[in-house]
């Protein structure tokens, strides 16, 4: 079934092939995926959705290159990625994707300014360029008032507002949020799914992990993991744009 | 780009370390007592090189000093009611000594007494040095005014004689005085020169010259004031019959000197019945207070290294609690996209940035150590550049080396497990 709901139609950006998991524990092996295929398109808006333990935090974690594969393929961009090294994983996280976390995860020593200059650190820009484009990004974000403040004068919205600015700061292909809204008041967390609802409509492949079906609702297509596979996936990329 | 790169690097760490000002002033210590302690040390030991080669050159490197000395036996003899003790030197040790080694070039034999001078209405005690020409090549000193003693001042017995700055400045003596007429224990010379002097000590040597010296020809000394002085004492009069207080031995080779020195011992072992002579080798005593300054070296200098060991201890397990710490924030930079060896490198350059402010807080003590040393002890500290790059450089050092061990626990942190991390 899953595969049938991939579309050759469209242009994929990531995809899984019987990708397996397996941690250690002990003595115990935990299996966190258990053979996976899927496939993500440019441009599409996503929610990966299961009880915990299902598996969607370490199909996030692969997705994200923050971990690899035990077997299995992985293709980011048509590059296969699976038996990269670690500098090479770093090398791809830095030019091709962005991160949203629920606890926000920005530095508390930097200010908003530094916090989103980060990648631009890291993609070696100069100093007065990334400034320049932290800048723009705060506004784009609705916090250009707030670029000198440091993480902790900021509520959490606006917390998770600079670290969408800074997901964005390298011009991600896709952008990786898990549970962005969970420590957010639903007010809040809708300001900040319209925000991810924007970027989205600007191109951005979005990627959601999240347990609350009111927040899935927004994404065009839904998958539902449950002990490490894919259960169903719900709406078509014929949706995608 | 890079400049601007590394530059920003470091005001990174400067920044990250101000968060915790308290704590990095703490962890620091360590580093600045031991570079204030090797820059003490190496200032300290500089000056005594200074101040050995400063003496060297007042004393003479070639030099050799055979000095008469009561010997212990005469000293309680001579308590006795109108004893005369004969001892020391003689006119004939200093032929032989002259004659008998190849290697030696030029001898000065020293005849000492106090006597009361007086120029017009001036006067005062001078010590009056019957020598001959030799002595000024000896001991060599700038001449002021006029000329020193010659050899046919020495041929011809010529009553004449050569000040010293200090002593003749004490009676008005100046350059005009030459050829005018001072009277040195009652007898009328013609004082031909000024020199300068050089007294005070090097190390336990007396300095041949003093600031309150005459010199005459050792012959009219000997033939004005002859070989027995009286020395008043609380008892009573005391004879002495010396020939020579000194003789001053140059050697031509600075290698040969301490073995000449043995010889000439051996020499006057052989004529004199009791030990009534010290020769002394300055180059041997100043030997001697270098390797006293060495031992002096080894001790601060190990202070300096178990001070410098616990300060990069200190480091790195402040380093390792800010690992522990901050494992979050490596999290964040690492999913990012920051490669392993970039959060090396930002952990290795705060820990270089610490030890280095360290270094340079104890550059500053180290500095104000010598300083205060010279200030109540009079003793010679250099500060030089190696003094102050090579602190600065161990406390670079230091930084990389305990800053290495964090700063590669930093960069193994999983970065699925850091960003979970409370």
């Amino acid at each position: 079934m899953s595969e049938q709901a991939l579309s050759n139609n469209h242009e994929e950006i990531l995809r899984l092939e019987n990708a397996h998991k397996i941690y250690k524990m002990g003595t115990e092996q935990v299996r966190a995926l258990a053979g996976v295929t899927v496939s993500f398109n440019k441009g599409s808006f996503w929610a990966i959705m299961g009880p915990s333990g299902s598996g969607k935090s370490t199909m996030m974690n692969i997705l994200g290159c923050l971990d690899r594969l035990t077997s299995g393929s992985y293709y980011l961009d048509g590059q296969d990625v699976s038996q990269l090294d670690d500098d090479s994983l770093s090398e791809f996280r830095l030019k091709y994707l962005g991160f949203i976390f629920q606890s926000f995860n920005l530095i508390p020593q930097l200010t908003v300014q530094r916090n989103i200059e980060l990648p631009l650190y890291y993609l070696g820009w100069d100093a007065s360029q990334s400034a320049a484009r932290a800048k723009e990004l705060a506004e784009q974000v609705g916090l250009g008032d707030r670029v000198g403040h440091r993480p902790t004068e900021l509520s959490g919205g606006q917390m998770q507002r600079v670290a969408i600015a800074r997901a964005l700061a390298n011009d991600p292909h896709v952008i990786f949020a898990d549970e962005p809204t969970g420590n957010l008041d639903s007010t809040t967390g809708v300001q900040i799914l319209e925000l991810l609802i924007k970027l989205n409509e600007l191109g951005k492949t979005i990627i959601i992990v999240t347990h609350e079906p009111a927040i899935a609702e927004h994404a065009q297509n839904r998958l539902h993991m449950i002990d490490g596979k894919i259960d169903r996936i719900e709406g078509g990329c014929d949706e995608t744009n | 780009m890079r400049q601007t790169r590394i530059t920003r690097n470091i005001w990174l760490g400067i920044e990250n370390l101000l968060l915790h000002k308290l704590r990095s002033l703490l962890t620091m210590l360590g580093v600045v007592f031991g570079v204030g302690s090797v820059v003490a040390m190496l200032s300290v030991g500089e000056g005594a090189s200074k101040e050995a080669l400063e003496q060297i050159r007042k004393l003479g490197s070639n030099n050799i000093i055979v000095s008469s000395v009561k010997s212990a036996e005469e000293e309680q003899t001579s308590i006795q009611h109108s004893h005369m003790s004969i001892y020391g030197l003689t006119y004939e040790d200093h032929h032989r000594i002259a004659e008998s080694f190849s290697d030696i070039q030029q001898t000065a034999p020293v005849k000492l007494m106090r006597k009361d001078s007086r120029l017009y209405e001036r006067a005062m005690e001078l010590r009056v040095v019957g020598t001959t020409p030799e002595w000024f090549k000896l001991v060599p000193r700038e001449i002021l005014a006029g000329r020193v003693l010659l050899q046919s001042d020495q041929d011809k017995q010529a009553p004449v004689a050569v000040l010293t700055e200090f002593g003749a400045r004490k009676i008005l003596a100046t350059e005009h005085t030459i050829g005018q007429t001072i009277s040195i224990g009652g007898d009328q010379f013609e004082i031909v020169g000024i020199v300068k002097s050089e007294s005070g000590q090097a190390g336990n040597i007396q300095i041949p010259d003093q600031q309150v010296d005459v010199y005459i020809p050792i012959e009219v000394a000997r033939v004005y004031f002859g070989d027995i002085f009286t020395k008043r004492t609380s008892g009573g009069d005391e004879r002495e019959m010396v020939e020579l207080h000194q003789i001053i031995v140059q050697v031509d080779e600075p290698k040969k000197v301490e073995s000449i020195a043995a010889g000439i011992e051996r020499m006057l072992e052989q004529f004199h019945k009791k030990k009534d002579y010290v020769v002394s080798v300055p180059l041997a005593l100043l030997k001697q207070a270098e390797a006293t300054k060495r031992t002096f070296n080894i001790v601060l200098g190990s202070i300096a290294g178990i001070s410098l060991l616990v300060g990069g201890i200190g480091i790195m397990n402040i380093m390792l609690a800010s690992v522990t710490e901050r494992t979050r924030e490596i999290g964040i930079r690492r999913a990012i996209g920051a490669k392993r060896r970039q959060i090396i490198y930002q952990f290795l350059i705060e820990t270089v940035v610490l030890s280095t402010m360290g270094g340079i807080i104890g550059l500053g003590i180290g500095v104000l150590i010598p300083v205060l040393i010279t200030y109540f002890s009079g003793m010679i500290t250099v500060i030089t550049l190696k003094g102050i790059l090579l602190p600065l450089l161990i406390s670079m050092t230091i930084g990389i080396l305990f800053g290495l061990y964090p700063a590669v626990r930093a960069a193994n942190v999983d970065p699925i497990v850091a960003l979970r991390h409370e």
